[in-house]
């Protein structure tokens, strides 16, 4: 048996071909036994990056060059860039982090559905932005190591289907049909590519040019992760029953939308008689514009009912009161006493988790307002800087009393995609304070920080400036790091304890 | 004539009529077992079934032909809709450990509802139809067939008239039952081309290249537009619907457009718009879209659990039945036509005029019981027969399917 000359030479450490590839699909996981601080640090690194990820992915074009700088500088802050390092240790170290931190992040957000799809929608916005950066050569290499292989065709189908593949895709031209191999690919293999019409589909099959596969690396990647995640689901029992892991596992999941505005402790602080009023005071724009249609209409379509109602839920409105809310607008349009009771109390019954299955839905954050459910004809929900037209936009802020510079300011916020900036924007000037001392992520957030305002009144006004609640963020930021040390279940409780702060400042 | 005398005050006394007598049992039976090449498909499928006084009951399932029957007999119900195959049978799902009960296989489906497309119709809205904007829905089925057909490479496609206001599509391919969530969201976004709400004046935006999949679905609209749009929606003939058009259009064409239409009645707008556009701006074909291309309901198509009404079943306000429509005569199509159920029940009670061409030697005669066979001559007598026939040809093209998946399967395991 002469396993060692077998060894390639340029593999210094044996360990290495473990990581043979800067990038992985996560087959295969990690065997070691590792430290409960790296378990930690690990798991949270990761997380700072898919939520950079993820509020990358809204206010820039991904893969554009700002998106792509950003991105690179903060996965070598955390340590998990995919770049090679300068030292082949550190290369290895690295690679071992991104494998188990992927992991242990399996088991925090295998438990629910909404948790699935937020870890699988960036670990594969950030597996395609690792891979769209490779060299060709690398690309290549990744591809032979999984034995990923894909049917070509022919010339002559190719010369056959020239002008169709040209049509398909603003990337293909005539030069791309003749130098490239073309690819059949069944189109369930493909579905980013279908999703945004961004290829040629005859037949069932995508025809795709040799550099385009990585859409089809990615829709493999997304569906390997998602039948993990659901293999993984079926296990945790017996995770959650270590009491060292627990906690921590608890914190990560509720860390990515920080407040969630699911607890009833404000319940019933509410009187219907105020909605209208608290529309236009303290509502934020979507929620204001959802009210205003449904008191026009007396009707609301499922999605606007959905984003309305648990908006409701969060601000305090009781079961009791958003029935008889919901009803009696109802009851003035075309759906009588007894179709209401038949067909739509059962939906708010829902909504407070007291039907079916029983779950108690938080209301909507920002992130999902904007990303899920775009509206469609005979729709009102949505965040308006983002699913509205920019000038029915203007008309609709110009209505509501923003100063004409007000409304540039925000209309600019629009153009660069920073939608919820707008929304802040429009706060400050419907609140008269210069500056929002919070960073808006949720339509309940926004609420209570209106209500702060009108009834807190002057020490709110004018906020120590953002610079430095940034830094003082920071510092909290930092001290669970250094109190970190391994140990017992007890220090493990004070440490994670000591991570709260971090996660509620989110 | 049909439509005027149905009432829905005679629903309950109709419906065991139609349960017991016309309800093509056989043919839902032999299309929901798809030829029984997987297990318990039929088994573990879901129904729902809302009951007089809005009761509404979920997760009913039936293990053979006989035993649906009987329920559907028993129960009367309403509306009959269709979900999906579960991993176990759904009635008894509550025995199931929680999170193991899962939608596993349906159908792809697409509903298309008149009430979605009201922003551009003039001559009715809401629940409402007429021969003039029934249009949109022989639009949407051709474009949508093709599209399914010629893209997605499917073959099995059940339409359907919903009983009121749309049509929906029932894609029933192998490979269609088997599509995730991720991908019939893909597939239906495919196929979508016009976006936004009511905050959305310019619903259709086209760019450079135009690809195929919009030039195919532009010449089977093209067919439809100067008839439907100009004539008999009357788009230019009107000072507000005229402004709803302008307002699509870009600035720099407006002026000459007003001149023109001020000066002469214009119904052939293709060729004018087509001198004064400038490159890469296609508001002509961007106007024709909004006005005439299917608008689906994502929601509706994305979920593999998602419960739909079932064909067959009765529509309680107009008292039409979902019949298949058969696409080869969609352009003769009559929703107004389609039988009601008290049309149905009256012709059963007329005597027999011999139907030409009907023998009963067409049914198979292995295990029909006397019941089976009279039930058979009884919807022949009636007007939902032309309906049934045309299901069955549906159903023969795929049963050519499943006996060589039935070959196959019986080859891997060499029973002969």
């Amino acid at each position: 048996m002469q396993f060692s000359r077998r060894r390639k030479n340029h593999v210094a450490n044996p360990q290495m071909e473990l990581y043979g590839h800067a990038l992985q699909f996560y087959g295969k996981p990690p065997l070691e036994n590792i430290s409960l601080t790296e378990f930690e640090t690990f798991a949270v690194d990761r997380l700072k990056l898919l939520k950079i990820v993820e509020s990358l992915g809204v206010s820039h074009v991904k893969l554009s060059e700002p998106y792509k700088h950003k991105l690179e500088y903060e996965s070598k802050v955390l340590n998990l860039s995919h770049r090679l390092s300068t030292v082949r240790a550190d290369e290895y170290e690295k690679r071992r982090k991104d494998h188990i931190s992927h992991f242990i992040l399996r088991l925090a957000y295998c438990q629910t559905e909404d948790l699935r799809r937020w870890f699988i929608q960036q670990e594969v916005d950030l597996f395609r932005y690792r891979f769209n950066d490779l060299y060709p050569e690398e690309k290549l290499e990744f591809l032979h190591i999984n034995n990923l292989q894909y049917d070509r065709i022919s010339a002559e189908e190719k010369e056959n289907l020239k002008s169709e593949l040209v049509n398909s895709s603003a990337v293909i031209s005539g030069v791309v049909v003749e130098d490239q191999d073309f690819y059949k690919v069944p189109f369930q293999d493909a579905l980013d590519l279908v999703r945004t019409r961004k290829v040629y589909l005859k037949a069932g099959y995508v025809y795709i040019p040799h550099q385009d596969i990585v859409a089809i690396v990615l829709n493999d990647f997304r569906t390997r992760l998602s039948k993990a995640l659901a293999l993984t689901a079926r296990s945790l029992p017996a995770v959650h029953s270590d009491e060292r892991l627990q906690p921590l596992l608890n914190h990560l999941s509720h860390a990515y939308v920080g407040q969630d505005y699911s607890n009833q402790k404000n319940v019933g602080k509410i009187s219907l008689e105020h909605i209208d009023s608290l529309s236009g005071k303290s509502f934020p724009l979507c929620m204001r514009q959802l009210h205003q249609a449904l008191r026009e209409n007396h009707h609301l379509r499922h999605g606007g009912r959905m984003q309305y109602g648990l908006f409701l839920k969060g601000i305090g409105l009781s079961l009791e009161q958003a029935l008889q809310f919901w009803r009696s607008e109802f009851i003035r349009g075309k759906v009588d006493a007894d179709k209401f009771d038949k067909a739509y109390a059962y939906g708010i019954r829902h909504m407070f988790g007291k039907e079916g299955k029983r779950a108690d839905y938080t209301p909507y954050s920002c992130m999902k307002v904007i990303l899920s459910n775009p509206p469609s004809q005979g729709d009102h929900h949505g965040c308006p800087f983002r699913h509205s037209d920019p000038e029915l936009l203007k008309q609709k802020l110009q209505f509501y009393k923003v100063s004409p510079s007000g409304v540039s300011q925000i209309m600019e916020l629009v153009k660069g995609m920073h939608y919820q900036l707008a929304c802040q924007k429009y706060f400050e000037l419907t609140h008269n304070i210069d500056d929002t001392s919070f960073s808006l992520n949720h339509p309940n957030q926004y609420f209570v920080e209106s209500q702060k305002v009108l009834s807190g009144g002057k020490d709110i006004k004018r906020e120590k400036d953002p610079q430095s609640s940034q830094e003082t963020a920071a510092a909290r930021r930092s001290t669970p790091a250094q109190t970190t040390e391994p140990g017992t279940s007890q220090e493990l409780t004070e440490t994670t304890a000591d991570l709260t702060p971090f996660f509620n400042d989110a | 004539m049909s439509s005027s005398d149905y009432d829905p005050a005679c629903l309950p006394d109709l419906l065991p009529l139609y349960y017991r007598r016309l309800f093509p049992f056989f043919q839902y039976y032999r299309w929901l077992n798809y030829g029984g090449v997987q297990k318990n498909y039929f088994q573990n499928r879901e129904f729902s079934f809302t009951l007089k006084d809005d009761i509404y009951v979920r997760y009913q399932s039936f293990s053979t032909q006989n035993e649906l029957e009987k329920e559907m007999q028993k129960m009367n119900p309403y509306k009959i809709d269709i979900g999906a195959i579960y991993s176990h049978r759904p009635n008894q799902h509550n025995t199931v450990k929680s999170g193991t009960f899962q939608a596993l296989e349906k159908e792809l489906v697409f509903d298309i509802d008149m009430t979605d497309y009201d922003d551009v119709r003039s001559c009715c809205s809401a629940a409402d139809i007429c021969s003039k904007c029934w249009t949109l829905m022989t639009i949407a089925i051709r474009v949508l067939d093709r599209a399914l057909r010629d893209d997605f490479g499917f073959q099995h496609l059940l339409w359907v008239y919903s009983g009121r206001r749309g049509v929906h599509c029932w894609v029933c391919d192998e490979a269609a039952r088997k599509l995730s969530v991720a991908a019939r969201s893909a597939v239906a976004e495919y196929l979508s081309l016009v976006k936004g709400g009511e905050e959305t004046v310019k619903k259709v935006v086209l760019t450079e290249p135009i690809h195929p999949f919009i030039s195919a679905s532009l010449s089977e609209v093209e067919r439809y537009f100067k008839q439907y749009a100009l004539k008999g929606q009357d788009i230019l003939g009107r000072k507000e619907s005229v402004n709803k058009v302008l307002a699509l259009v870009p600035e720099d064409i407006l002026f000459t457009v007003w001149l023109l239409t001020s000066v002469a009645y214009y119904y052939d707008t293709t060729s004018f718009l087509q001198h004064t556009a400038k490159k890469n701006q296609h508001f002509e074909k961007e106007i024709m879209l909004q006005y005439c291309y299917p608008r689906l309901d994502i929601n509706v198509s994305k979920g593999v659990n998602h419960l739909l009404k079932s064909p067959f079943s009765v529509h309680p306000k107009t008292g039409r039945i979902s019949v298949p429509m058969d696409v080869k005569e969609l352009d003769t199509f009559d929703p107004f036509a389609v039988p009601t159920i008290s049309l149905i029940c009256e012709e059963l009670d007329q005597p027999r005029t011999g139907e030409v061409g009907e023998k009963s030697e067409d049914i198979k005669e292995n295990e029909k019981d006397a019941a089976e066979k009279r039930r058979m001559r009884d919807y022949k007598r009636t007007s939902l027969a032309k309906y049934v026939k045309y299901f069955d040809q549906f159903l023969d093209q795929m049963a050519s399917s499943w006996k060589g998946e039935l070959l196959r399967k019986s080859d891997l395991q060499k029973e002969f």
